[in-house]
């Protein structure tokens, strides 16, 4: 299992190597850049060229791509060009919010989707069943950001529910310890923080897991109509069974195979979606930071961002792979 | 009175403004305690569903099944599913054709056969595992011990079948059925298994219910045995007289289709010819009429009633048809053939003779 892990691990080393030659030169080529979002409109030619000479921009790309790989192995992802402060002080200031963000949508995607998938294919042609498939249509074609429009507009504004942004009422009493708002409260004994954080996560929480959640409940639809139909589910109820048991171990334990390997496909798009369901929110994660040093060609804070991502994708990938050798022994590792 | 008594079982799937389709269109049979039973028949002709029905293990949706099936005085067919639960693994088990995709891929062997003997007979922890690793013992599955603790895919086909028996006669059911429980082995291992089968059944008086469309598996197990066409049976009787004298023209064909060893090189084998059809309805006349080397057009006169050959017929020995066959099957007819006479010309002699009606049969014809 080690092995494995230390296996994977290394192979990670070239993907992620050939990923960042591809994003530089293509987050290099777009059009616009750094200096001209810095001077803004009023920005000459000659102030253009004298920042980017003190950026180093105006080398050629490799040299750049050099130095900025040096800097890599030193594990210093370099300074925003915007805000001139470390790329990973920006980033752990911001992240535990999108993480927390991510894993609500996470846990809603999981915690309905499976029970949804399950009983609409259980039921399959009831109205369950046709609601389930139906709103699942509706969550992966409405644009997320729409949706947090609409969310919003319903229970934040005119039901009053839960707030309409933010990650924690303004004036509330919360020590930072981890930056992670609900663990937070709860490791300070300021639950009421961690509650008032757990209500401004519902809302985007509820719209960044839409998509995911949509494809949970076909997902596991389409599994477990497939699992029922199995010769071993009926040799299970040809043994009398009890019908519990033939559905949690015969039923949904094989049908959970392919959700698992969705979910983690989902997981890593979360972070990535996260930066819509931010915005709309003001929502202070990773995402409007992101936003914002797309359109400043922020270089330095977009390469982190998506080495980033690209690393949480592979590692989540790792993860199912072995959560996959848990649950099938088939492939299992000798 | 019969450990289970099969009354015009009826089997209609019909979906959503599809036409329905008749599986099982009336079949009757008797299993008696201890006794084999076989229920033979070409692929589509029923056999399946009719154990499926019998098991309670149809769909709920889009089937019905009408007509009744006695299983010591109570009828399987009309039991709610909590009932037929707690009869399912102990007063019936069933053993299914393909061993691969019959046991569950994600848990291990010692589990399957454990949950049959925690929920009928209580048993749990080590006395299950004990108790499960004497099972495997039992159908001869070497290291049992070792045995429990792999998956599926970790066993070999005929191990794989074994550890399903072991999980059908875990609890001594009184009724085993087996659908076609050798298809999927190969020819070595299907001995094996039917041999333990055999032993099993034996030891523990079990009624074995054995669907298959192998003869020779009949001829080596069954006492019984009922053809089955387009799901009604056509003839069923004692095997040994089923073999010697076979009456239905289907059943005269399967056992004359079989390939002899002592036939003459390059003879040809002999079909039944034509293919099952699931249109025919037996209302408008045999379904097996269209495919008959003998069919006449009193065949076509309603169903046939399936009944004794005649006043002297082996007890037991029931026909559905009309002009049955009165030549006892033998090795002569198939040399004849081989000879060069042409197969019609062999199907021309008992085609005068049926014309008659079944009664009136001469009596050398029913020979034994």
């Amino acid at each position: 299992m080690l092995r494995l892990v230390v296996r994977r691990l290394l192979q990670l080393i070239p993907t992620l190597f050939g990923l960042t030659v591809l994003l530089f030169i293509w987050i290099h080529r777009l059009p616009g850049g750094p200096a001209w979002a810095l001077l803004g409109e009023r920005g000459n030619e000659a102030a253009r060229r004298q920042i980017e000479e003190q950026l180093g921009l105006d080398e050629p790309l490799w040299v750049q791509y050099g130095r900025w790989l040096r800097r890599l192995l030193q594990l210093d992802l370099g300074n925003s060009i915007k805000t001139g402060q470390p790329v990973w002080e920006e980033f752990t200031l911001r992240f535990p919010a999108t993480v927390e963000l991510g894993l609500t949508a996470l846990v809603f995607a999981v915690v309905i989707g499976i029970p949804l998938g399950y009983f609409a294919a259980r039921r399959r042609g009831s109205w369950l069943d046709v609601t389930a498939v139906s709103g699942s249509l509706v969550g992966i074609c409405v644009p997320v950001f729409f949706l947090a429009m609409i969310l919003r507009s319903i229970f934040a504004v005119n039901l009053g529910w839960l707030p309409s942004g933010g990650r924690l009422t303004t004036g509330i009493d919360a020590t930072d310890v981890t930056g992670f708002a609900v663990l937070d409260g709860l490791l300070t004994g300021e639950f009421d923080a961690s509650w008032d954080a757990v209500q401004h996560l519902i809302l985007p929480g509820l719209a960044l897991a839409s998509i995911p959640l949509a494809v949970v409940v076909r997902i596991t639809r389409a599994s477990v109509l497939e699992v029922l139909s199995e010769d071993y589910v009926r040799t299970a109820e040809s043994k009398g069974l009890r019908k519990s048991v033939v559905r949690g171990r015969h039923v949904l334990r094989n049908a959970l195979l392919p959700v698992v390997t969705t979910v983690g496909l989902v997981t890593g798009s979360l972070l990535s979606g996260a930066v819509l369901t931010e915005s709309a929110f003001s929502f202070g994660g990773i995402g409007s930071f992101i936003r914002q040093a797309i359109s400043d060609r922020d270089y330095p804070v977009l390469m982190g961002f998506i080495l980033f991502i690209a690393l949480v994708y592979v590692l989540i990938n790792l993860l199912v792979d072995l959560t996959y050798g848990l649950i099938d022994p088939r492939v299992r590792v000798n | 009175m019969p450990l289970l008594s099969v009354d015009e079982l009826k089997v209609t799937f019909a979906g959503h403004g599809r036409r329905a389709t008749t599986a099982v269109s009336g079949v009757s049979f008797d299993v008696d305690e201890g006794q084999v039973v076989g229920l033979v028949g070409e692929s589509g002709c029923g056999k399946s569903v009719t154990s499926l029905a019998l098991m309670g293990l149809l769909p709920a949706k889009g089937v019905r099944v009408e007509g009744r099936a006695d299983y010591r005085g109570t009828d399987l067919l009309s039991l709610s599913p909590s009932r037929l639960r707690d009869l399912r693994g102990t007063q019936l088990a069933m053993i299914f054709q393909d061993p691969l995709s019959s046991l569950n891929p994600v848990v291990p062997i010692g589990v399957q056969v454990t949950e049959i003997l925690s929920r009928h007979r209580g048993l749990r922890g080590q006395a299950a595992r004990d108790e499960a690793a004497t099972l495997l013992d039992r159908v001869g599955i070497p290291d049992p011990r070792r045995r429990l603790k792999e998956y599926p895919h970790q066993l070999s086909g005929g191990m794989r079948q074994r550890a399903l028996i072991a999980m059908a006669v875990a609890c001594a059911p009184r009724l085993l059925i087996a659908d076609e429980p050798t298809t999927a082995l190969d020819v070595t291992i299907q001995a094996q298994i039917l041999e333990l089968l055999k032993e099993l059944v034996d030891q523990q008086g079990t009624a074995l219910l054995m669907i298959t469309h192998d003869l020779g598996v009949v001829a080596g197990l069954c006492d019984e045995v009922n053809v089955l066409y387009a799901g009604k049976v056509v003839e069923s009787a004692d095997r040994r007289t089923l073999f010697a004298e076979p009456a239905h023209p289907y059943a005269h064909g399967l056992l004359n289709s079989i390939p002899r060893l002592d036939a003459p090189r390059g003879q040809p084998l002999n079909p039944v010819r034509g293919s099952i059809n699931d249109q025919i309805a037996w209302a408008d006349g045999c379904a097996f009429a269209p495919r008959c080397d003998f069919y006449t057009l009193d065949c076509l006169q309603g169903t046939p009633e399936l009944g004794p050959l005649n006043a002297d017929a082996v007890a037991g020995h029931q026909v559905r048809c009309v002009n049955p066959v009165r030549e006892p099957l033998a090795v002569t007819t198939l040399a004849e053939v081989g000879a060069g006479g042409d197969p019609p010309a062999e199907a021309a002699a008992p085609k005068g003779a049926p014309k008659t009606a079944p009664k009136a049969a001469p009596k050398e014809e029913t020979s034994e």
